[in-house]
This record gives structure tokens, C-alpha cells and sequence, in this order.
């Protein structure tokens, strides 16, 4: 049994797509997910208990279930209560932004609170309001601390997008998928695909390093 | 200038202050000094509620601290701190340490505020540092910056929090001699510290301090020559 690049040649444009559709589905889980996870490890810094209640599970539930049952509750459940029908994509990208905003949010959390609270007490006894000195002095210094932990978040989040298969949502899963139905092979379909992600995941790595390090000689 | 009132400081069950009360006029130069564990450091910090008071009052220049109506960030303006371990800006250089509370909340220019801070580097006797950051700087340095970096908002109180006890020995000197300054120049101060050659020399009335309560409060001279309680005296033999 050879390896046969003629059938890697003949999926070579539906690879192409199905990569488009996995950057554009990562960038957009990256994008929804930095945001909405902000907001919830805000809400979980919250001093009061009781409202930062409904951050904390949050955070337990989507951690604490399989992205695999999100998608699918997703899928065949939240998103035809709203457009009556099912769309893999949007499910795709409501899923993968939900489920890492409970990472990030923790990312989040851990940055700002590795931060030693004399630069608070230093910076609210110049007579600066929380919010400033959150602005000018902590998250600053928080955000550098937060990328390595971002950038392996990021990737979790590319690789992770390819349970979108599952739904048919036609990225690169779901063309390897159907190269190794149409062709009963293995290594052709599933290596072009691993291949694929490895090349996005370095290339991110290298960008995420590049800001690191203009971050930290600054 | 400022005036306590029975204040109690309480963390949890544990009861850090009992009852103090004091007056300091303005210009004058309190050094509180005791035990480790007196509430020296929780009584500095409650003047400009950096700790919550449990009860009592404390007023700055006659304006209750605890009063919903009080502005405390306006206070702080007011009230410079200087702490043990600097607590500089890292991710900024010595200029923008010194600049950044004049410029976000006096709304004062980038031009006035840099003029002002390169006047105060001067004054610290750092002015070739501007452009450094805390982290190439030694702990007198560092301390020196902090000093200015609270300077900067034109205080008419300085609180000094054990200023020196993060520094090597050769340093002490140098930030001892700002504050020195700062105390001829008439600036009002409230400092904590184990420098009892300091206390003697610049503090116009020195405070002791033991288990919550101010024991004793005096002249300089009084307090190291003849202290009236039993408490001040085997601190002091300890310490001297």
C-alpha cells in the first residue's frame, strides 16, 4: 500500500477551504472568547459572593464538561431555540468562544491577582480611584504575564476546532473525514490534516513570541 | 492638621489597635516607634485608609475619614505614603513613576508635571535616573523615587511606613538625609521606623507603642533619656 499524494493533490482545494474556515472559526473563538472571558473573571473577582456566583459556574460548567456535549447542546439545541434551524458554524463559534472564555476568564483572574498588592496600595494612596489604578498600573503589568498562558489557550482553541467535524461544519476535519470515506485510507487524509494544524499552531507560537518579547524589553 | 479619635482597628477577631487617640499639628514631626506587632504600621495605614477603620475617627485637616460624604481619594492627594518595600511602578520609568498621579489625577500637563518631576529627582539627588527603571536602581534609590513619586502630588502630609527596614545599612543614610530635608522644609510627617538615631534628631515628639495602645508619648530627648514606663524601658534597652 503506497502513499498516494495524487488524492492529496485532488483534496488540495477542499484543504484550502476547510483552512480558511478553521482560522476564521479560531480567530473568531479567540476574538468572542478574550472578551466574554474578561468580563466573566471580572465578575468572578467581585468581592460580594453572591454576585460573583452565577461567574464562578460558569466557569465550573463549561471547564467541567466535555466541549463535545457543549457542541452538541449547542448545536442541536441553543441555536435552533433561536434561528429555528441548525447552523454548524454558528455553533462551532458559540461554542469554542463559551467554552475558552471560562479558561481565559481564569487566565484573567490568576494575571491580575499574581500582581503583589503594595502596587495597589501605592497607587490608590497617590489618590488614584480603582479603576485608574487598575488601568495604569495593574493590568499592564498583568497582560504580560497573561500571554504565555494565552497563547497555549489559543492553541488548545485551533486544535480544538476540529470537533467542528462532528457537526459539519466543512473545515479541515470534515475534508480529511471525507477524503478517508471516499478512498478507505488513513495516513493520507489524517496526516495532510495533522500537518495542516501543526503549521497553523507554529505559526501562531512564533507571533505569540515575537509579542512577548517586544512586551517584556520594553 | 490631623486629628485620631478613638480609633480600634480590628482583622477579624484579632484586635490590632485599642483605642488611640492622638493630635499632630501641622509641621510637627511624629515618629512612632515599638515592637514588631504593636500596630505601628496599622496605625500609619488607617490615617489614610489604606485599612478600613473598625471604629473611632480619624480627621485629616478636619474632614472625617469614615464620612459616606468624604471624597478619600481627594484626601490622598493630600496625604503622601512612602513604604517599606517602595512599591514602585515597574512597567514604567522613574519619570513616569513620578508623573503618572499628577498627570491622571490632577489632570495636570505632561510639560508642568515632568518640570516638577526633574525638580523633585533633583532634590532626591537622582535627576541623571529619569529615564531608568525601578529595576536597574539600588533600594536607597528606589526608596529616593518614592519619596519624589509621592512629592509629586504636592502633599501637606508625608506617612513614612518603616521607610529604611528594606534597605542594606549603606543605603539608610542617603534616604535618611531626604527626609531630614523634608522635615526643615516643614513638611508635617508621621513616621514609623527603627532608626532611633533619626527619631531622636528630627522627630519633634516621639510616639511608643505597644499591643495597640500608645504607652508613652514625648520630647525626643524625654523618651530616650528618661522614659516614665516600665514597657518603653526594656524596648528601648533592647534596641539602643
Amino acid at each position: 500500500m503506497g502513499f498516494d499524494f495524487k488524492i492529496i493533490q485532488e483534496y488540495l482545494p477542499f484543504f484550502f477551504k476547510g483552512t480558511l474556515l478553521t482560522i476564521s472559526l479560531s480567530l473568531a473563538g479567540i476574538a468572542l472568547g478574550t472578551i466574554i472571558g474578561l468580563f466573566i473573571g471580572l465578575g468572578k473577582m467581585q468581592t460580594n459572593k453572591w454576585l460573583a456566583l452565577p461567574f464562578v459556574w460558569y466557569i465550573n460548567f463549561f471547564r467541567g464538561t466535555p466541549l463535545f456535549v457543549q457542541l452538541l447542546l449547542i448545536h442541536f439545541g441553543v441555536v435552533p431555540l433561536f434561528i429555528d434551524k441548525t447552523n454548524a458554524i454558528a455553533a462551532t463559534i458559540i461554542a469554542l468562544s463559551l467554552n475558552s472564555a471560562a479558561y481565559i476568564a481564569e487566565i484573567f483572574r490568576a494575571g491580575i491577582q499574581s500582581i503583589d498588592k503594595g502596587q495597589m496600595e501605592a497607587s490608590r494612596s497617590l489618590g488614584m480611584t480603582h479603576v485608574q489604578a487598575m488601568r495604569y498600573v495593574i493590568i499592564p503589568q498583568a497582560v504580560k504575564r497573561m500571554i504565555p498562558p494565552l497563547g497555549n489557550e489559543f492553541i488548545v482553541l485551533i486544535k480544538e476546532s476540529s470537533i467542528a467535524a462532528i457537526i459539519a461544519a466543512p473545515e479541515i476535519m470534515y475534508w480529511s473525514r471525507a477524503m478517508q470515506g471516499q478512498y478507505y485510507k488513513v495516513w493520507e487524509p489524517f496526516l495532510s490534516a495533522a500537518i495542516i494544524y501543526l503549521v497553523l499552531t507554529l505559526t501562531l507560537n512564533f507571533v505569540l513570541n515575537r509579542v512577548e518579547r517586544r512586551l517584556t524589553t520594553k | 492638621m490631623i486629628k485620631v479619635d478613638k480609633l480600634k482597628k480590628s482583622f477579624g477577631s484579632l484586635e490590632v489597635l485599642k483605642d488611640i487617640s492622638i493630635e499632630i499639628e501641622p509641621r510637627e514631626v511624629v515618629v512612632v516607634i515599638g515592637p514588631s506587632g504593636s500596630g505601628k504600621s496599622t496605625f500609619l495605614r488607617c490615617l489614610n485608609m489604606l485599612e478600613d477603620i473598625t471604629e473611632g475617627n480619624v480627621y485629616i485637616e478636619g474632614i472625617e475619614l469614615t464620612d459616606k460624604n468624604t471624597n478619600i481619594n481627594e484626601i490622598r492627594t493630600e496625604v503622601g505614603m512612602v513604604f517599606q518595600h517602595f512599591n514602585l511602578f515597574p512597567h514604567l520609568s522613574v519619570l513616569e513613576n513620578i508623573m503618572l498621579a499628577p498627570t491622571k489625577v490632577r489632570n495636570k500637563s505632561k510639560e508642568a508635571s515632568k518640570d516638577k518631576a526633574l525638580q523633585l529627582l533633583n532634590k532626591v539627588g537622582l535627576a541623571d535616573k529619569a529615564n531608568k527603571y525601578p529595576d536597574s536602581l539600588s533600594g536607597g534609590q528606589k526608596q529616593r523615587v518614592a519619596i519624589a513619586r509621592a512629592l509629586a502630588m504636592e502633599p501637606k502630609i508625608m506617612l513614612f511606613d518603616e521607610p529604611t527596614s528594606a534597605l542594606d545599612p549603606e543605603m539608610v543614610g542617603e534616604v535618611l538625609e531626604v527626609m531630614k530635608q523634608l522635615a526643615r522644609e516643614g513638611m508635617t510627617m508621621v513616621v514609623v521606623t527603627h532608626e532611633m538615631g533619626f527619631a531622636r534628631e528630627v522627630g519633634d515628639r516621639v510616639i511608643f507603642m505597644d499591643q495597640g495602645y500608645i504607652v508613652e508619648e514625648n520630647e525626643p530627648d524625654q523618651i530616650f533619656d528618661h522614659p516614665m514606663h516600665e514597657r518603653t524601658k526594656s524596648f528601648l534597652s533592647k534596641v539602643l
